[in-house]
């Protein structure tokens, strides 16, 4: 007989910070409430961001998230160039990417890792896990190091790097550095195909979404730093049509926004999104480890988005390697940007979807005002969308099994902190058995 | 192998997250190599919230990562603190309010209007304040984020029960060390580096730009002296004041100057 369920997860797997969840669906299936709640406190950034020069703006918006500071670095720089009617040009989008690179291989390894792997391999935490999988922990660890060293080189440390500036960078990073990074990068490289083939071998969910994956696209690259936004519904827009298509909304039980399309639909950004749109301009050895893995990509299934964030970091080690490899240091990586008033819209792919960021500037070089939509906002509705699809064909697990699926469902949009360390405390409540 | 019957349990370390970027916490897993010498003669219990006190137990050495700018906030620390034998604050936040605590400056209505439609959502403190400023510290790191150095050197001393080897200098005092060209006399940018506490290894002058003050004051910054010379330079007030508005700018000597600037206190 089925009853209905309730499903509350106090503390979730971060979500952009403190998150938890309540579901609750009755014996006939019906979804009655669905929240993911963020109860992380607010910190204001565009409030204080208001009145602050141009340049400090990379410092300060890194500060919003220690796990990705480069992406929000990328898209205010560029941002701020786009105010002042400038694009960077070589060796500066070169190097972006680069350090974008180490960015995305600290991150992916981490969250596939650290947080995703154990749901898969039935562990509750990647500490258990590590007992029984010392080998899979050991490899991670070292490869996260890779990016690490990535970023440190050439921002100077990989939690809020220092060179990143509006036009470039206060010092290039010394070739000299760089190339001595090339061994263990070419070690990380074949752990990272390594990577994708083990997981390809896990056990997913069968669960298909028909989403609308919005992503950057750029015909010559896999997407990072610039191209269009698109969307598997169109139309595809540029940065700064993005507001007019995409709209933000506060809702009760979140400290983070809501976005959604203009309109009222869901969509979903991250590595699933990228693949979907772009998948033919990963790396040659990226894109030959994706065709080969064994699992149909790109894909729809969201569990299947730990062999996706795998196959993006093949991508972005092995074009960390090319870069390098032709890697010219040069006098200077620091463009002029004039100072004037302006308006400027950018988007970049964060490690987990598209980070757009808006500022108007006045004459003096002035922040008038900032919009910055993080990822985890665009995402939001979406998760609740998918655990109000999937909660009703769970009812015959049990409670705990039940709650450990739906969490997982969460935790695949997910790719923030939670480290060796981190673990989830989940409480399963109860309800009354309703008659039915 | 024989276990002596009465070793003493492994020190339990916890780590505690309040207002933050989480930037803190990954600096110390990123200390993966130094620390793994350490794992197996601690015991890590880890809280992602302050909040979800369900905490069992006391903990020998408290790391605390981020301010406290909520209300229920205010009563977790206390909580941590009641627990802890050591309590050690990690980071600008939990050292000096973060860069969050602009908002003690501002009207904090206009602050939620800025940012949420619905300003009756939102539940917060009109302040974002240091751990000192609730519960007694014992010690502090500074940095946005911490040092990864002074992170090892605090836990094996702590771990040894001796006192940590953290010198309170300049970064001044770094960059001169390691021969870097002076940023401020030779470029004349505006250069935090004489009053910022050392700890990064004088990163921005390593990377041709001036230091803008992430580690905090150091002791007895002379920020007045400072702040008077780059205005002797040619600049103005509110560029100055700027210069003190970021990630430590509750720390005492830094709020003093960025008053003076701004002219929101008595003296000059
Ligand atoms: S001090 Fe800086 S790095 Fe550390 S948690 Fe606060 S904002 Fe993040
Ligand atoms: S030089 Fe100054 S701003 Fe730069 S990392 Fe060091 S303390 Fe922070």
């Amino acid at each position: 007989m089925k009853t209905e369920r309730t499903i509350k997860v106090d503390y979730l797997a971060r979500v952009e910070g403190e998150g938890a969840l309540d579901i609750v669906v009755t014996a006939e299936g019906e979804v009655t409430d669905c929240r993911l709640r963020i109860f992380e406190p607010p910190r204001f950034f565009e409030a204080f961001l208001q009145g602050k020069s141009r340049e400090e703006v990379p410092d300060v918006t890194a500060r919003i998230c220690g796990i990705c500071p480069v992406a929000y670095q990328m898209s205010s720089a560029h941002a701020l160039e786009a105010a002042a009617g400038v694009h960077m040009g070589e060796p500066i989008r070169t190097l972006r990417r680069l350090l974008y690179c180490g960015e995305w291989i600290e991150s992916h390894v981490l969250h596939v890792h650290m947080l995703h792997a154990p749901d898969f391999l039935g562990y509750e935490s990647a500490i258990s896990m590590a007992a029984d999988h010392g080998d899979v922990v050991k490899r991670a660890l070292r490869m996260k190091k890779a990016g690490n060293d990535l970023v440190d080189i050439i921002g100077g440390r990989s939690v809020h790097p220092v060179s990143v500036r509006v036009g470039g960078f206060s010092r290039p990073p010394r070739k000299r550095e760089l190339k001595r990074l090339l061994p263990d990068l070419e070690r990380t490289l074949d752990d990272a195909l390594d990577v994708v083939k083990f997981f390809a071998t896990l056990d997913f969910p069968d669960k298909e979404i028909y989403y609308d994956f919005v992503s950057l696209s750029h015909p010559d690259e896999y997407p990072m730093n610039e191209g269009k936004v698109v969307s598997s519904k169109g139309p595809s827009v540029t940065f700064d049509e993005y507001e007019d298509h995409y709209r933000e909304e506060h809702v009760a039980h979140s400290n983070a926004l809501h976005s959604r399309r203009v309109g009222g639909g869901t969509y979903h950004v991250g590595p699933l999104a990228r693949l979907y749109h772009c998948m033919d301009r990963l790396h040659p050895t990226a894109l030959q480890s994706a065709r080969e893995c064994g699992v149909p990509l790109p894909t729809t299934n969201p569990f299947v988005s730990i062999v996706v964030r795998a196959v993006e970091t093949v991508h972005a080690v092995a074009e960390a390697i090319d870069i390098i490899n032709g890697y010219n240091e040069p006098a200077s990586a620091l463009q002029e940007v004039p100072i004037q008033a302006g308006r400027g819209c950018w988007a970049t792919e964060a490690p987990r979807g598209l980070l757009y960021h808006s500022y108007d500037v006045d004459e003096s070089g002035s922040i008038v005002k900032a919009k910055i939509v993080p990822p985890t906002s665009q995402n939001q509705p979406q998760i609740e969308e998918d655990l109000r699809s999937y909660a009703p064909e769970l009812m015959d697990l049990d409670q705990e099994d039940m709650t450990w699926k739906l969490e997982q469902l969460v935790r695949c949009y997910d790719p923030c902190i939670s480290c060796a360390t981190h673990f989830l405390k989940v409480n399963v409540i109860h309800p009354p058995v309703s008659s039915g | 192998m024989n276990r002596q019957p009465n070793i003493p349990p492994p020190p339990r370390l916890g780590i505690f997250k309040f207002t933050s970027c989480d930037g803190c916490q990954l600096t110390l897993l990123n200390c993966e190599d130094e620390l793994l010498a350490l794992t197996g003669a601690i015991d890590v219990a880890y809280f992602p919230e302050g909040r979800r006190l369900a905490l069992e137990g006391e903990f020998d050495v408290s790391l605390v990562e981020g301010s406290v700018s909520t209300p229920s906030q205010v009563e977790e620390i206390r909580n941590v603190r009641d627990r802890s034998r050591l309590l050690v604050t990690i980071g600008a936040c939990a050292t000096s309010g973060g860069i969050q605590a602009l908002k003690n400056f501002a009207e904090v209505p206009g602050f939620i209007d800025a940012v949420y439609a619905h300003p009756e959502y939102v539940k917060t403190l009109d302040t974002s304040t240091a751990i000192s400023e609730h519960v007694k510290v014992d010690y502090q790191l500074r940095g946005c984020p911490i040092s990864k150095g002074q992170l090892v050197e605090l836990l094996t001393s702590l771990l040894a029960g001796r006192k940590p080897q953290i010198p309170d200098e300049a970064v001044c005092m770094e960059c001169k060390r390691r021969g870097i060209v002076c940023v401020l006399v030779a470029k004349g940018e505006p250069c935090l580096g004489p009053v910022t506490h050392a700890g990064c290894g004088a990163l921005c002058p390593d990377f041709a730009r001036a230091c803008y003050g992430c580690f905090g004051p150091k002791e007895a910054a002379n920020t007045r002296s400072l702040a008077d010379a780059i205005r002797a330079g040619g600049r103005g007030r509110e560029e100055v004041a700027a210069l003190f508005e970021k990630f430590n700018v509750w720390a005492q000597p830094f709020r003093d100057e960025r008053n003076r600037q701004r002219g929101d206190s008595n003296e000059d």
